[in-house]
């Protein structure tokens, strides 16, 4: 939770803007972020941002899931409570394959999803800073933020050079607080606002 | 301008109108600002009526219990148990539009791909009412559920592919709504950035969670839904394999079949294809949106309709070679006396069922018909009509008849309670899908703006370009 400053520049192709995002980074900007209306494949890469770990949380979450299911069967069918059905096997793990791959995907997919909604930071009420409503609709939107050495007019000058159409500076809230879209609050000249 | 994306010319444009990102989101979310037109009314009201009729036949069914269907001492399992295969069936052509045409990397998909996981939902809503309301006595079904109970140490019967039915049916459900909601989220937060009315502002905001559209939760995103893909793979499989258990781990004769599991989800993929079919065909011409959903799109569901048909084909001929090669006389008589005997009592059903799923569909050989929206359109009920009575023949032709002839003149017949049990999920299905055609968009925005600079009709024209360049101009342009 810190207000800081931004320059913004939007972009109105892809192309234009892989080759800016290089050129920022090697100038030695700090990128903080990128925002896209769809996944651009690629982007990631070329923002040397790393692979992220949600395959790796499914895994586990799926692993859980059988494990969950093959002690919960047993302890019931061949524990808690053994049944003789025609003399076969209280320990029928055959039978209980389904079950055991039922409960391993719901483990992971609900696991994945939750995870995914607290690295991202997402839930309902849920608000955060949009550096341009555009960038849900039809423009690339790369956000530099100042540090104590930036020069903000040259890096202003220095983004339009690459390709942004707009280049702009904005003060914003990294973090995000609650409330809602209704109102539309300026946070960062009320900072204590923020603290919902 | 250099090309980031390319595609092979052999594949057709599938947006249409020479599009750019802004018009996408233009037509795409129209629907959602523009006032209800009277026919989505007319439709509304339409399906709350049926649902309410639904309501009121469960209703009576609760207070008096199962004896108001026409079940009967041999015919325990009649319309409710068909009609639970038959909506959980039409719901898996959903997942696999969404889910394995995306681990098969078919940028067709995103045209259809929203609107079908939305049938999913609903479709598989409307089958999980079935096996409930079966139990007659509903408020005992947290029994199926295991948990330290005061009745004694009994737990449920996990060895029982009727339990195994309760796990798959809630996971699937649980899961797509799952990877529904999480492809919606991005489009949703672009209608919140377009709003202007406040309730709009509130509602999307809430709805959408904050998403942003930055690169990093782009990237978890795009490995969430592969892995969920890889997930709901597997378990849409799974599901009606499960589902075709509850009949081939019996002894019932026409039942006890090893075809089962891959012939109940290639008939669950037709009949699902001849929904979306059905859907689509009508949602296209509603909400304008013919350049999204186009007639490549429909020839493609086409194309599946007969592959699938075809394979269900095979497997009803099979059947009945296996009957009679096992010499088993009552394998013989289920399937040569009650089923593929035109003059049995229920001989009518087989071969409606044939006609509509295996006879009929092959008129999809032909490139015209399978591009005549009339024809489609026809062809997707026909083919839902017979998907139905496939499961109608499976479940009562196997037990109207049992071992002891003198329980044979019972005919089964629904009764009114029963059709408007029936009737009343085609009210829940179509209330669903009437609300989230108006307040969700039907078509993946951002997944058609991914796919754009590659499938556009305009793009692919330029593209046409670049290729007349030299190999070696081409390569330079293509390593941006």
């Amino acid at each position: 939770m810190a207000i800081k400053k931004f320059v913004v520049g939007s972009f109105e192709e892809e192309e234009v803007l892989f080759q800016a995002v290089r050129k920022v980074r090697s100038a030695g900007y700090k990128l903080y972020d990128v925002y896209t209306p769809m996944a651009i494949h690629g982007l990631d890469k070329a923002m040397g941002l790393r692979d992220t770990s949600i395959p790796t949380a499914g895994f586990i979450y799926g692993i859980t899931g059988t494990t969950t299911a093959l002690v919960g069967i047993s302890y019931t069918l061949v524990w808690d409570w053994p049944l003789n059905i025609g003399g076969k096997p209280h320990f029928a793990l055959l039978a209980w394959v389904p079950i055991l791959f039922e409960l391993t995907v719901l483990f992971s997919a609900v696991g994945m999803v939750l995870t995914f909604c607290y690295l991202c930071q997402m839930a309902p009420f849920v608000r955060k800073h949009h550096f341009s409503l555009r960038a849900t609709d039809d423009r690339f939107v790369m956000v530099i933020e100042c540090t104590a050495k930036t020069n903000e007019e040259e890096l202003k000058s220095f983004l339009s050079q690459t390709g942004a159409e707009e280049v702009h500076t904005q003060m914003a809230e990294t973090g995000w607080w609650l409330g809602s879209y209704s109102r539309n609050r300026k946070t960062f000249e009320n900072p204590n606002a923020i603290l919902a | 301008m250099a090309l980031l994306k390319y595609e092979s010319q052999v594949r057709p444009p599938i947006i249409e109108g020479n599009k750019t990102y802004h018009q996408v989101t233009e037509d795409i979310v129209r629907p959602v600002e523009a006032r209800p037109s009277r026919l989505w009314w007319i439709g509304f009201l339409l399906a709350v009526i049926l649902l309410c009729f639904g309501i009121f036949s469960v209703t009576r069914e609760v207070i008096y219990g199962v004896g108001q269907w026409n079940l009967q001492k041999t015919v325990g399992w009649g319309w409710d148990i068909t009609n639970f295969v038959w909506w959980i069936g039409i719901g898996h052509a959903g997942t696999l539009i969404s889910a394995i045409l995306l681990l098969f990397r078919q940028g067709w998909r995103t045209g259809v791909n929203r609107a079908a996981e939305a049938m999913t939902i609903f479709a598989v809503m409307c089958a999980g009412q079935f096996p409930i309301w079966h139990m007659g006595r509903v408020w005992m079904g947290f029994f199926c559920l295991p948990y330290p109970n005061t009745r004694g140490a009994l737990w449920p019967n996990f060895n029982s592919p009727l339990l195994w039915d309760v796990f798959a049916v809630s996971t699937y459900f649980t899961v797509s709504v799952l990877f529904w909601y999480c492809g919606l989220l991005p489009d949703l937060a672009a209608i919140r950035d377009r709003a202007k009315l406040k309730w709009r502002k509130w509602f999307y905001g809430l709805s959408a969670f904050g998403w942003s559209g930055s690169t990093k939760h782009w990237q978890r995103h795009e490995a969430l839904s592969l892995i969920l893909a890889g997930l709901a793979t597997p378990l849409v499989l799974s599901v009606h394999t499960i589902v075709s258990f509850d009949f081939a781990t019996s002894v019932v004769p026409g039942w006890h079949t090893t075809i089962f599991p891959p012939y109940f989800v290639a008939g669950a993929v037709f009949s699902g294809f001849a929904m979306v079919q059905s859907l689509l065909i009508i949602t296209r011409k509603v909400f304008n949106l013919e350049q999204y959903i186009t007639l490549e799109h429909i020839d493609v569901m086409n194309k599946i309709i007969v592959l699938t048909g075809s394979i269900v084909g095979i497997a009803y001929l099979s059947e009945l070679f296996v009957a009679w090669y096992s010499q088993n006389p009552y394998e013989n008589w289920a399937f040569m006396q009650s089923r593929a005997n035109i003059f049995s009592p229920y001989g009518w059903a087989y071969y409606i069922m044939m006609s509509c799923n295996v006879l009929s569909p092959q008129i999809f050989w032909s490139r015209k018909m399978r591009r005549n929206l009339t024809v489609t359109f026809f062809m997707s009920i026909i083919v839902n009509i017979g998907m139905w009575f496939e499961r109608f023949v499976i479940i009562v032709t196997s037990v109207y008849r049992d071992y002891i002839p003198s329980s044979w003149a019972t005919y089964y017949s629904p009764s009114i309670w029963e059709v408007g049990f029936y009737l009343g999920t085609f009210g829940l299905f179509f209330t669903c899908y009437f609300l989230f055609s108006k307040f969700f968009p039907v078509i993946a925005l951002s997944e058609i703006k991914h796919i754009l600079k590659k499938s556009g009709d305009g793009y692919k024209a330029k593209m046409t370009e670049a290729e007349k360049e030299t190999p070696e101009a081409f390569a330079h342009e293509m390593a941006h």
